[in-house]
């Protein structure tokens, strides 16, 4: 367990939570490519929402310098987090509120659970978020007979499916519209056998099945977009009211967040509330955000419980290059520009972080041996750099990770003769020489190495080498 | 040791390094205070996310939410200055009504903080003529009723005008979802219509 180590850096605990796949990402994007529906699905999907934010960021002159300054104040936040966590506390617990900390997934889990206990409930609502679906939250609650309800639309579309998510905005987006009306015919109690593929009519279905679970819940689960240190001011932003439902109508909310969402200052927020939005739903602003400091009396829940969440982020902190993955927004555009995730989905990740922020942020909530293949899922083109609205270096980011990741014995024993080789000139010579005759061996490799030459050309070796010329001056 | 001795404990032996902190945040955005309003602006972001729009003077409010409403129920906070309801709609104030109450009526018609012109915004801080966040979130239609002087022109000078502290709730445009092919449709959880009213300055009157 993670106590062997008190107050040095953990990493998240295995066997609990979702930051883990069953398998490699090469073995699992192969099966991903072979689903053609699936990247039809996947390729409407990213090309519309990359034509609707683009539209919208062209629309502000400041782009550039509002990236600039919250990619600012979250490396602000790094230097300075343990303060500010407690700065937050102070301030969440002078307004009525209650913070918990949690060293993991199984200690969070436990708080969430012993809370909804202390309720006396036996469902939960829940506001999509990706740290309860990290810890593995739902699982937890249902082993201890708690019903958790997913109320965001496409949370439910893969609770009600049986299914994984597979993108960070909008975890159902592996379906089409025909394939959501399906799961809808067979998994929604009373649902109108009439029901069309018209989204307008999928998102009708969703208010009439979800109406009596907002009005009878009792506690809600939700995560947090930002906490503001200096106010103890917490935001979730989203699109459908479901969230506005879970924030308002229950006695008791509860509130999961990683310790990286919190932002020094409310002034902050006019940087982040331009950013998100523009970012993740190619919106000028989402429909519906929602602030709330502490309890309100007569207003919305009067039990308000935050817990902070390390579960491996203090790993994260502990690397001077890998922290900036922390500054994630989860605006989920490095996803929509990767020519990696459109063609393989978020399922082959394994992990509930997909794409190109996944693959930089889940081998460092683990321990990149846990997720070694995950630095290698991209090609490194750069276009989620230059997407991120907080200027997340990320190909900087899995260069370096591939650094860390545990590399075959046969490269190490390749490498180590290459080295011998070239320490000794002799050697050296006659290697070359034997690559000059590998000319007449054509343009593939041998196994174990044909692996390298089954989709590109072998260089064609020069008729003499460098040393050889220079011989014969 | 308890878990928050252990998770501030972790965090600051991960800073070992000591990484300074950015000496300065560049703010050179647009900052709050730079940018006229401009309410044409406002008009056409409202109406673009789908709310309708309405431009009259404060004395025929009254008359929009009988266009809107006639002949149904509304809830409205204590503080809604009655001039604004049409004898022609049954009105029900807001008293600590349940849930299920609330969601029974058909519409909600309350006032605003501030609204956002450059992105559509418009901001409830609930104050007592726009009441607790529940009763403008069940009813399917939302009246809201909005002073041309509380109109800002950009994010910045609403997060400088509005007070933290206070539960706010911030909306752009009728419920929404993009969780369909990734496209926005109108009309999940919250109301599926959001009505803007829109008065000129200093009319509206104060509850």
């Amino acid at each position: 367990m993670t106590r062997t180590f008190l107050g040095m850096p953990a990493t998240a605990p295995r066997g609990v939570g979702n930051l883990r796949g069953e398998e490699s990402f090469p073995a699992a994007a192969r099966r991903a490519l072979g689903d053609a529906q699936l990247r039809r699905n996947l390729r409407h999907a990213t090309t519309t929402i990359r034509a609707k934010s683009g539209a919208v960021i062209g629309e502000l002159p400041d782009w550039e310098q509002l990236r600039a300054a919250g990619s600012a104040i979250k490396a602000d936040v790094m230097a300075r987090l343990p303060e500010l966590l407690e700065q937050l506390e102070s301030a969440v617990i002078a307004a009525g509120g209650t913070v918990h900390w949690a060293a993991d997934a199984v200690e969070a889990n436990r708080i969430v659970t012993d809370l909804v206990r202390a309720a006396g409930a036996e469902r939960v609502m829940k506001v999509k978020s990706m740290a309860t679906q990290e810890i593995g939250l739902n699982e937890a609650l249902e082993a201890a007979g708690i019903e958790p309800v997913e109320t965001d639309l496409a949370e439910l579309i893969v609770q009600l499916g049986r299914d994984r998510p597979s993108h960070i905005l909008v975890p159902a987006i592996h379906r089409n519209r025909a394939e959501i009306r399906e799961i809808f015919l067979r998994e929604m109690p009373g649902v109108d056998p009439a029901l069309t593929d018209e989204p307008a009519a999928l998102a009708a279905a969703a208010r009439r099945h979800l109406r009596e679970t907002f009005l009878s819940t009792r506690v809600a689960v939700s995560g947090a977009n930002f906490a503001v240190a200096e106010t103890g001011t917490l935001a979730v932003v989203e699109s459908e009211g479901n969230g506005r439902m879970c924030l308002t109508l229950p006695e008791t909310l509860i509130t999961v967040m990683g310790v990286e969402k919190i932002i020094p200052s409310w002034a902050d927020l006019e940087v982040f509330l331009q950013l998100l939005p523009r970012a993740s739903t190619g919106e000028r602003m989402n429909p519906y955000t929602s602030m709330w400091t502490g309890v309100t009396p007569g207003d919305g829940p009067q039990q308000v419980h935050l817990v902070l969440l390390d579960n491996g982020r203090s790993a994260v902190l502990a690397d001077a290059v890998g922290r900036q993955a922390l500054h994630c927004i989860r605006c989920s555009a490095c996803l929509n520009v990767c020519p990696v995730y459109e063609r393989t989905g978020g399922h082959a990740y394994g992990s509930v972080y997909p794409g190109p922020i996944g693959a930089v942020l889940s081998p460092q909530l683990t321990g990149v041996p846990d997720n070694a293949s995950l630095p290698y899922a991209s090609s490194l083109c750069g276009a989620c750099y230059d997407a991120c609205p907080v200027k997340i270096n990320i190909p900087e980011l899995l260069v370096h990770l591939r650094g860390q990741a545990p590399h075959p014995a046969t490269e190490a024993a390749a490498m180590g003769a290459a080295a011998y080789t070239m320490d000794h000139p002799r050697l050296y010579a006659a290697a070359q020489r034997a690559a000059g005759l590998a000319r007449l061996a054509g343009r593939a490799l041998l196994p174990p190495l044909n692996g390298w030459t089954a989709s590109r050309d072998l260089p064609a070796a020069p008729p003499q080498t460098f040393r050889q010329w220079w011989a014969e001056r | 040791m308890n878990s928050r001795e252990i998770v501030l404990g972790r965090l600051r032996a991960a800073l070992g390094d000591r990484p300074a902190p950015p000496a300065a945040v560049p703010r050179d955005y647009r900052p709050a205070g730079a940018l006229g309003v401009d309410l044409d602006l406002l008009v056409h972001r409202l109406t673009d996310y789908r709310a309708t729009v309405h431009r009259c003077p404060e004395a025929d409010v009254a008359q929009v939410v009988d266009e809107v409403l006639g002949g149904r129920r509304v809830v409205v906070p204590p503080g809604l200055p009655r001039h604004w309801l049409p004898a022609t709609v049954a009105a029900v104030t807001d008293q600590n009504l349940t849930a299920e109450q609330i969601a029974a009526v058909d519409g909600v018609v309350t006032a605003a903080a501030v609204a956002v012109a450059e992105t559509g915004t418009i901001v409830l801080d609930a104050a007592p003529d726009q009441g607790r966040r529940v009763i403008s979130l069940l009813p399917d239609v939302h009246v809201c009723v909005l002073r041309a002087d509380q109109v800002v022109a950009t994010v910045p000078d609403a997060v400088a005008r509005v007070a933290p502290g206070r539960p706010l709730t911030w909306i752009s445009g009728p419920s929404a979802t993009s969780d369909i092919e990734l496209n926005r449709v109108e009309g999940v959880h919250g109301p599926r219509q959001l009505h803007v009213v829109l008065v000129p300055d200093g009319q509206a009157g104060h509850g």
